[in-house]
């Protein structure tokens, strides 16, 4: 079995008091999409933001493409490059063009010349088909469209995996599915993806496996079908359960 | 003696402090004297301002905006040199203490006219109708109505801005007010010793950053929800 | 006294053509003095608002106590101390050397606490969208968070400077050429108070303009929040 391109052994988070993740062993291979879905306070969005180390583990490993994150002596700044981050709220520089928001890195982290980082950028805005909106600031864009932005912006650096953290939760239900759309391409490209995400129709379209979190801890996971059609643990049925009545 | 014994002796002798230390203790009561002058005649009076505004008169408004300008735009030192210095030329007369007690108090006035007007006008419109549709006149409203609101979104502005300004009494050493700057600096001329001054650095911090530190929990425990 | 002695007391056209010279003069001094303190302050400023951001136990009470150190020590008296109490350590300080560490302690400890609340008023998500692209963390402050900062608080950032300008004037009690102190000068030669009033009326005509705008970001801001 080829080596995971994520891998996350016995992570455990505390908040002070509050033990958020118990121990989580996650893998990921290459080109998978990987879906993680759960009750809120289930430790979804911190596991994701362990993987770039936005948030600190208490202990454990995390493993991303050969890189280990938890390491002190590993150059963050340089393993970030590799993966790529879409949050919620979206998170664009204001005081940026769109074009502007893509080329910040791609000018400062990997030093390109003006001319290749524009260019660069120009294909990462065209991949989310915004190309046309390269000199509008983040103000005059909709929901959907900043979000496709951040997407462009985090795969204009190329990243070897890419981390979705609700990326559809705070758009207006009409623009959601231009967002999906972008997704859905990626994965077409090959794209290793984790999306932490309640679009439970994109799950069953486009994931390849299907991670149910509750209390911290992964309970079950499995193949989309498997997890929504026949969920063998209590809680992940009655978490099916709910979410099929709405 | 060592270079750390000679700064010790310089700056915190001992028996210079001991001889100068009443002379600092009498500064700093006329500091705060000084200060709580300031305070009263500056926000009373930058309060009347901001209720003059109130009434709408234009002539008036213009007058009003004009002296605000003026003592927002006038560095304090200027004006307390000119009320000393410039007086006299005129005919008239102003101890350095009421000289200073002026020209801070017309800057405070400034300063809390706009703060005050801010205030009133952040009440929204519809405070004004309530009020006077049930009856109340122009002056109830504003007294029962209007200004108790305003004035609880004014409070950590005008705090900042009153401190600010009361440091402005060390200005009034330079008019021959021997609060506690003033008597610092007399001390160091007379016992060529710096001493008095560090005394004097004291007292202002021991006046002042309880003062800050209050000012710091006034502005958290009014913080207008944004 | 009569209309016309108050008139030449603070108005004499003779005396002000006299004095006209050295006043230009000194308020070359005081434009070159606000060129060097504001960068001064804004550098200070910069440098404690960044590290206020540093969330290490070991850093946050003495950056606190720093910044309220030198918020309530009046900056006058900063500055006798640095000009008048130095030279006792050993240390020979010119007018403008007292001036420039006086205003960076001083104006530094302002600047860093506007920016400061500039920097807490830019969303958290700015920070971790810039860093998981791999900018390191001064990368992402001066390219993200800072601009977005000063952008917030432009207001106070302008209030304040408006402030240190006026501030030069204290420049003035160590000696050190700049339009007030020529205007006392000038003032006690001639025994007029005519140049004190130019010296007032050239601030104004300086400062005025700021004032108004001042004024109206606030206005704007304040019809923003409602």
């Amino acid at each position: 079995m080829p080596e995971s391109i994520i891998r996350a052994q016995g992570v455990h988070k505390h908040f002070g008091p509050l033990h958020v993740l118990k121990g989580v062993d996650l893998e990921v291979a290459e080109r998978e999409l990987v879906f993680i879905i759960g009750p809120s306070g289930s430790g979804k969005s911190t596991l994701l933001r362990c993987l770039n180390r936005l948030e600190e583990p208490s202990s454990g490993s995390i493993w991303v493409d050969g890189i280990n994150m938890l390491d002190r002596r590993t150059d963050i700044n340089k393993a970030r490059q590799r993966i790529g981050m879409v949050f919620q709220s979206f998170n664009l520089y204001p005081h940026m063009t769109a074009l502007g928001n893509v080329m910040l890195a791609l000018r400062k982290v990997q030093k390109l010349p003006r001319e290749q980082a524009e260019r660069r950028a120009w294909a990462a805005l065209e991949r989310v088909h915004l190309s046309d909106r390269a000199d509008h600031y983040p103000g005059q864009l909709s929901g959907g469209q900043q979000q496709r932005v951040a997407i462009a912006r985090a795969i204009a650096l190329e990243p070897r995996v890419m981390l979705f953290d609700e990326p559809t939760s705070a758009l207006d239900p009409e623009l959601v599915g231009g967002v999906l759309a972008a997704m859905r391409e990626l994965r077409e490209d090959g794209m290793t993806m984790v999306v932490v995400s309640h679009e439970m129709g994109f799950a069953r379209a486009a994931a390849d496996r299907v991670v149910f979190m509750a209390d911290g801890m992964i309970l079950e996971q499995g193949p989309p079908d498997a997890i929504f059609g026949n969920p063998q643990h209590e809680r992940t049925r009655a978490f099916i359960r709910q979410i099929n009545r709405h | 003696m060592s270079s750390w014994d000679r700064f010790l002796d310089s700056f915190f002798n001992l028996k210079v402090a001991a001889e100068y230390l009443p002379k600092i203790i009498d500064g700093f009561w006329l500091t705060v004297l000084l200060a709580l002058c300031i305070v009263v005649t500056g926000l009373v009076a930058g309060l009347l301002l901001a209720v003059l505004r109130s009434f709408g008169v234009r002539p008036l408004n213009w007058l009003i905006i004009f002296a605000v300008d003026l003592f927002r735009a006038l560095p304090p030192l200027v004006l307390i040199t000119l009320l000393y210095f410039g007086l006299p030329a005129a005919g008239f007369s102003l101890t350095g203490f009421a000289s200073t007690w002026l020209a801070l108090s017309l800057v405070l006035m400034a300063f809390a006219e706009e703060i005050f007007w801010a205030g009133i006008t952040a009440v929204p419109k519809g405070q004004w109708e309530a009020a006077r549709s049930t009856g109340l006149t122009f002056l109830q409203t504003l007294r029962m109505v209007v200004l108790p609101q305003a004035l609880r979104m004014t409070i950590p502005p005008l705090t900042n801005r009153t401190i600010a300004i009361t440091k402005g009494t060390a200005l009034a050493s330079v008019v021959a007010v021997q609060e506690i700057l003033g008597a610092a600096q007399a001390g160091v001329s007379f016992s060529f010793n710096p001493t008095p001054l560090t005394l004097g650095a004291l007292a202002y911090l021991v006046l002042f950053v309880p003062v800050v530190l209050l000012g710091r929990w006034i502005e958290t425990r009014f913080a207008w929800k944004r | 006294m009569t209309f016309d002695d108050f008139l030449s007391a603070f108005f004499s056209l003779d005396i002000l053509r006299q004095a006209w010279p050295i006043l230009l003069d000194g308020l070359v001094q005081t434009v070159l003095l606000s060129l060097l303190v504001v960068p001064l302050g804004l550098l200070g400023g910069v440098i404690l608002a960044v590290l206020s951001t540093i969330h290490h136990p070991l850093l946050r009470w003495p950056l606190m106590a720093w910044v309220d150190l030198f918020r309530a020590l009046p900056p006058l008296v900063l500055l006798v101390f640095i000009y008048a109490g130095l030279p006792f350590a050993g240390l020979e300080v010119t007018a403008w050397q007292a001036v420039a560490i006086g205003f960076f302690l001083n104006t530094g400890a302002y600047y860093g606490e506007i920016l400061r609340a500039g920097i807490e008023s830019v969303p958290r998500g700015q920070m971790e969208a810039a860093r998981s692209t791999g900018l390191s963390r001064g990368q992402a402050m001066g390219f993200v968070i800072l601009p977005q900062a000063v952008r917030n608080v432009l207001p106070d950032l302008i209030s304040n400077t408006l402030e240190v300008v006026k501030l030069t004037s204290i420049a003035s009690v160590v000696a050190l050429p700049e339009l007030l102190f020529q205007a006392r000068q000038a003032q006690s030669v001639t025994y007029n108070a005519t140049p004190i009033m130019a010296a007032a009326v050239i601030y104004f005509i300086l400062l005025w303009p700021v004032v108004r705008l001042l004024s109206r970001l606030e206005n704007r801001q304040l019809a923003g929040r409602r």
